[in-house]
C-alpha cells in the first residue's frame, strides 16, 4: 500500500556511518527450509533485539543498513553465508557476534565478526563448495555419474527464473567435482565446487545436469550444504577463507 | 521428548517439495514447548487458515499464554496446510501434526478452533480427516480429541454443529481454563462414561455450548420450530463469556515472532475490547459489549515488554475503533516521546473520520513510517448512514481529509458496503460524488493534481446477534449490477474520476459467507458435500468456487424447501424462531428488534459511552459494565538500558 507523503520530508538526522563488520553465520538444520527473505527479517529483528547500534538509511521509509552476499537457496544448508553491518556507533567484533548470535534464533549461527578493513569483498567469493547427500542412492552410481559429468564438455540444463525459463551450461562452471572421503553411511554423496557466475549455477542445476548425463533421478529430496564461500586457491579446487584480507590488517594495526 | 513420537522426519522429507517450507517447521521465537508428562490436559489451538494468516492472529495468541502458563495444561498451535503438502501427507500417510513440536493432532485431548470467518469451515474438515478424526461428533470415540469451536463466527456455530463437541461464545481467556479445569477434573474422576460424559458435563456447566445436547424441531414451511436441551440439567441457553478488567489478562505478552512472511510484520496491543458505536451491521460491535479500556500504563507496560521480546518495528494499537480510547493521544504521544529516535512506527488499524485527527496522526507517524489513511464511511449517502447508524456526516469527512490534506498526507482510502437495507442504486451512485468531493477537497487543500482516493467496497453479509439478522440479503447478481453501475459512474468522471481507485469485491462469495452466517445444522451437510468435492480456503478467491456451492446446495437439498436463498435473500418476520436464538451474546431481542425498526425510519442511536444507556440488555443480562478511563496517569520516559 503506498502510503500517503508529505511534500517535505520531515526533519530526520540520520547518524553518520562509523564502522562496519562483516558476519559469517551458518543457517542449520530445520531453518534451512527458510528463505533469504525469512532470513532477513529474522535479523533484523535480531539486531533489534540485541540493541546493535545498525545504521538507517536517509529518507522517508529508513532502512537498516545491510548488505547481503549471494544467499543459499531455500532448503539448503549452509555453513558459509556473508553479510556486512554498517553501524553508527564503534562496537567489539566479538561482542557483536555473541549477542547477535544469542538473539537470532537457533539454526541461523553467527561464526565470526570481524571489522571491515578491505574493499572488493564480495569479488572475493569467487566460488562455492556444495556437499550434496542422496540419501537413497548407491556411492558407486552416484560416483559413476558425476564421473560421466566431469568428462562432459557442456550439459545444458534449463531452470525458471524470474524473467521466464532460462537454458544455460551447468558444466563450465564447475571447478572440481568428488566423492566424499568420510563417508559411513555408503550412500551416494558429491562434493562440487561452483564458480560463481550468471545466471548462477546452483546446486539443483548440478542435479539436474547429473539427470542428463546419467539419468540419476533420486526419490528423496537431496540434502545439500553449502560448505564454504571465497576465493578460488591456486590448486584449482580449494575455497578460500574470505575474511582472511580483514583479520590481517586488523591484526596488523592493533 | 516424553509423549508421542513427532512426525518430523517424515515431514522433513515432504518440504523441499511444497511452496514455502519454513511456514511448517515451528520453532518461532517465543513459542513453548511443554513436557507432554509434565501436565494433565493438552490442547491443539488450530487457526484453520494458512500460516502467514493464522500466525498473528491475536485470539490464539491470547490463548496459547494463557494456557500455557497454567502448570497443568499444554498447549501447542496448528494451522491449515496448503493443497500441494495436503497431497504429500494423503500419499505418504502423514497424520496431521502440531508446529510446536510435530505431534500427530490426534494424541492431543482438546482439538480448539477459532472461527474468525466463517470461510475456514471447510478448512476444520481437511485438518479433522488428516488428523483421522471422524468429521461427524457423534463419530468420535475415547482416543479423539474433543473438537471446540470459538471465535466471533461462533455465535451461530450451527452449520458447524455436525463437526464441533462443544462451542465457547464470547472472550476465551477464562473459558479456556474452565474447560481445562473441567476437563483435568473428568481425568481425575477415572473419565466416568468416557466421551459423552465429559461432553454431557461441559453441556451442564454452561461453560461451553454443546450441539448434541440440543434438539432442533422444524416447521413443515423449514423454519425452526423450537430448539430443546435432551436432558434435563443442561441450560436452554448458553450464554457468553465477558472478560472484566483487561488490565487483569494483559495478553499476548510475548508476542510469537514467525520466520515465515506473515499478514501482519507487527506487534499487536488490543487497547480495548467491544464497541458501542452502535453500527447496525457490525457483528463484533454487537457481541463484544460492553467496551472495556485497557488503562494507559497498561498498554505501556505491554508495549515496552512485547518490543524487548519480539524486535518488531511497528506496534499497533488494535480495537474494533482505536481512536475512540479515552485517552488515545496520551497513549500516542507518550509511545511516540519514549520511543523517539529508534524507529518504532505506531499504527492504529481501524479509525473513524469523527475520531479522527492531526495531532494523533502527527503523533502516530513521529518516530517511523507514515502509514496510509483509511476510513470507513460504509455509506454513500447521509440517509443510508443514518439506517446503518454510521453517524459520520459528509461534512467530517471532507473536514478530516482537508486537514490530512494540507499536513501532507496525499491518498485516501475509504471503505464502502453496498446492498445494505433500504438501499437504492442512488445510494451507491453517491460514492462517485463523495470520492470526488475528497478528491477536489484534496486539491484545493493541498494545491497539488497528485491527491489520490482509493474506494474499496464488497457486498453486505447480514450477520447473527445484529439489528439486521432479519433483513433479505441483496442477492449477487443485485451485488454486481450496483457495483458495474459506480464502476461506469468513476469511469464517467471526467474531472475526478482519474483520481479516484476502485477496488470492489464481487456478489457470490458474500452470498456463501451469508449462507454459512444464518444457517443452521442443515447447512452442514453442504459443508460436508462442498468439502468432499474439494472445497478448501474459501476465502481465497483463487481457490474459492461459487458453482461448487451452488451444486453442492442444490444436490443435498433436492428434496427439501430450503435452499441458498431460503437462508440468505429471504427477509425474516419477528417471530421466527433463529437458528442462534439459545445462543446468549446479552443483547436483548427486542432491543435487536426495535433497533432494526428505528434503521427503516432513518433513526439514529447513540453510544452509551457518552449518552444515557439504550438498554441493549448486556451489561444487565451478564452482570457487565462499561470500564472506560480517563485514568489521569501518564507514561513516564523508560529508564535508559
Amino acid at each position: 500500500m503506498s502510503a500517503g507523503r508529505p511534500q517535505r520530508q520531515p526533519d530526520r538526522e540520520v547518524a553518520p556511518v562509523v564502522q562496519r563488520v562483516r558476519v559469517h553465520h551458518a543457517k542449520r538444520g530445520r531453518l534451512r527450509f527458510s528463505s533469504h527473505r525469512d532470513f532477513q527479517r529474522a535479523l533484523e529483528r535480531a539486531i533489534r533485539r540485541a540493541g546493535v547500534p545498525i545504521a538507517f538509511s536517509a529518507g522517508f521509509s529508513p532502512h537498516p543498513r545491510i548488505s547481503y552476499a549471494g544467499a543459499a537457496p531455500t532448503g539448503v544448508a549452509s555453513e558459509a553465508e556473508y553479510l556486512e553491518l554498517a553501524l553508527s556507533q564503534h562496537v567489539d567484533p566479538n561482542q557483536l557476534a555473541l549477542a547477535l548470535d544469542a538473539a537470532l534464533p537457533p539454526g541461523f549461527d553467527v561464526i565470526e565478526v570481524v571489522e571491515a578493513a578491505t574493499s572488493d569483498f564480495v569479488a572475493r567469493l569467487e566460488v562455492s563448495s556444495w556437499l550434496i547427500e542422496l540419501p537413497d542412492l548407491a556411492r558407486d552410481q552416484v560416483e559413476a555419474a558425476g564421473q560421466l559429468l566431469w568428462a562432459a564438455d557442456q550439459v545444458e540444463v534449463s531452470r525458471m527464473t524470474k524473467s521466464g525459463l532460462r537454458t544455460f551450461d551447468a558444466r563450465s562452471a564447475l571447478v572440481h567435482l568428488g566423492g566424499e572421503q568420510a563417508n559411513p553411511a555408503g550412500c551416494g554423496i558429491l562434493q562440487v565446487v561452483v564458480r560463481h557466475c550468471t545466471p548462477a549455477v546452483r546446486p539443483d542445476d548440478v542435479l539436474s545436469a547429473l539427470r542428463q548425463v546419467a539419468d540419476l533421478v533420486p526419490l528423496v529430496p537431496p540434502v545439500v550444504t553449502r560448505l564454504a564461500q571465497g576465493p578460488l586457491m591456486p590448486d584449482g579446487r580449494s575455497v578460500g577463507d574470505p575474511l582472511v584480507a580483514d583479520r590481517e590488517f586488523v591484526a596488523g594495526s592493533g | 521428548m516424553t509423549g508421542p513420537a513427532s512426525v518430523f522426519p517424515q515431514l522433513e522429507a515432504l518440504l523441499p517439495l511444497v511452496a514455502k517450507p519454513i511456514q511448517y517447521v515451528g520453532g518461532e521465537l517465543n513459542s513453548r514447548q511443554k513436557e507432554w508428562d509434565s501436565v494433565d490436559v493438552r490442547w491443539v489451538l488450530l487457526y484453520p487458515d494458512a500460516y502467514e494468516v493464522g500466525l498473528p492472529n491475536q485470539g490464539v495468541q491470547i490463548l496459547y499464554e494463557v494456557l500455557n502458563d497454567q502448570d497443568y495444561v499444554l498447549a501447542e498451535r496448528s494451522y491449515a496446510v496448503w493443497p500441494d503438502l495436503e497431497a504429500l501427507l494423503r500419499e505418504r500417510e502423514v497424520p496431521f501434526f502440531t508446529v510446536d513440536t510435530h505431534r500427530p493432532v490426534v494424541a492431543f485431548d482438546i482439538l480448539g478452533v477459532s472461527f474468525s470467518t466463517e470461510l475456514g469451515y471447510t478448512n476444520l474438515l481437511t485438518v479433522l480427516d488428516l488428523a483421522g478424526i471422524p468429521l461427524h461428533a457423534i463419530d468420535r470415540g475415547d482416543e479423539h480429541p474433543i473438537v471446540v469451536g470459538g471465535g466471533h463466527a461462533s455465535f451461530n456455530p450451527e452449520p458447524m454443529a455436525d463437526f464441533l463437541d462443544a462451542v465457547v461464545i464470547g472472550d476465551g481467556e477464562e473459558a479456556a481454563i474452565r474447560v481445562s479445569e473441567l476437563v483435568r477434573l473428568w481425568k481425575s474422576d477415572g473419565e466416568p462414561d468416557g466421551r459423552a460424559g465429559l461432553l454431557l458435563r461441559l453441556a451442564i456447566s454452561g461453560v461451553v455450548y454443546v450441539p448434541s445436547r440440543y434438539d432442533v424441531e422444524y416447521l413443515p414451511d423449514g423454519r425452526i420450530r423450537r430448539v430443546i436441551p435432551n436432558h434435563p440439567e443442561v441450560p436452554w441457553r448458553v450464554s457468553k463469556h465477558t472478560v472484566m478488567d483487561l488490565d487483569q489478562w494483559p495478553y499476548p505478552k510475548t508476542p510469537l515472532v514467525p520466520l515465515a512472511e506473515t499478514v501482519h510484520e507487527r506487534m499487536s496491543v488490543e487497547i480495548f475490547r467491544g464497541c458501542t458505536r452502535g453500527c447496525r451491521f457490525c457483528q463484533a460491535g454487537m457481541i463484544t459489549r460492553p467496551v472495556r479500556e485497557r488503562s494507559i500504563t497498561t498498554i505501556g507496560d505491554m508495549v515496552e515488554q512485547g518490543l524487548k521480546a519480539t524486535g518488531f518495528e511497528e506496534v499497533g494499537l488494535l480495537s474494533l475503533s482505536s481512536a475512540d480510547h479515552s485517552e488515545i493521544l496520551e497513549v500516542a504521544r507518550g509511545l511516540a516521546d519514549r520511543y523517539e529516535g529508534t524507529e518504532t512506527s505506531l499504527s492504529l488499524p481501524s479509525t473513524r473520520v469523527d475520531a479522527f485527527n492531526i495531532d494523533l496522526a502527527n503523533e502516530l507517524s513521529r518516530n517511523g513510517r507514515r502509514s496510509g489513511l483509511t476510513f470507513a464511511p460504509e455509506g454513500g449517502s447521509e440517509r443510508l448512514r443514518r439506517v446503518i447508524n454510521k453517524n459520520a456526516s459528509e461534512e467530517d469527512l471532507i473536514r478530516t481529509v482537508t486537514a490530512a490534506f494540507a499536513a501532507g498526507w496525499r491518498q485516501v482510502k475509504l471503505y464502502f458496503m453496498c446492498g445494505l437495507p433500504t438501499e437504492t442504486d442512488d445510494d451507491v451512485l453517491q460514492i462517485a460524488r463523495l470520492a470526488a468531493e475528497v478528491i477536489k477537497a484534496g486539491r484545493a487543500a493541498s494545491g497539488r493534481r497528485d491527491i489520490r482516493c482509493t474506494v474499496s467496497i464488497g457486498g453486505f453479509v447480514p450477520k447473527p446477534h445484529t439489528p439486521f439478522q432479519w433483513v433479505g440479503q441483496l442477492s449477487p447478481e443485485g451485488i454486481d449490477a450496483r457495483l458495474y453501475k459506480l464502476r461506469d459512474a468513476i469511469r464517467a468522471d471526467r474531472e475526478y474520476g482519474k483520481a479516484i481507485g476502485l477496488r470492489y469485491h464481487e456478489g457470490q462469495p458474500g452470498s456463501i459467507e451469508g449462507l454459512l452466517s444464518r444457517g443452521d445444522r442443515r447447512v452442514g451437510a453442504v459443508i460436508r458435500k462442498v468439502w468432499e468435492d474439494g472445497g478448501r480456503f474459501d476465502g481465497w478467491s483463487e481457490h474459492f468456487s461459487y458453482d461448487r456451492w451452488v451444486q453442492a446446495a442444490a444436490e443435498v437439498w433436492a428434496a427439501d424447501c430450503i435452499d441458498i436463498a431460503w437462508f440468505t435473500t429471504r427477509e425474516r418476520e419477528q417471530a421466527e424462531v433463529l437458528p442462534w436464538d439459545h445462543l446468549d451474546s446479552g443483547l436483548d431481542r427486542d432491543w435487536l428488534w426495535d433497533d432494526w425498526q428505528s434503521a427503516l425510519n432513518d433513526e439514529q442511536i447513540d453510544d452509551c459511552r457518552w449518552s444515557p444507556c439504550s438498554d441493549c440488555g448486556v451489561c444487565d443480562q451478564l452482570g457487565t459494565s462499561i470500564q472506560i478511563g480517563p485514568t489521569g496517569r501518564t507514561l513516564l520516559p523508560l529508564t535508559p538500558r
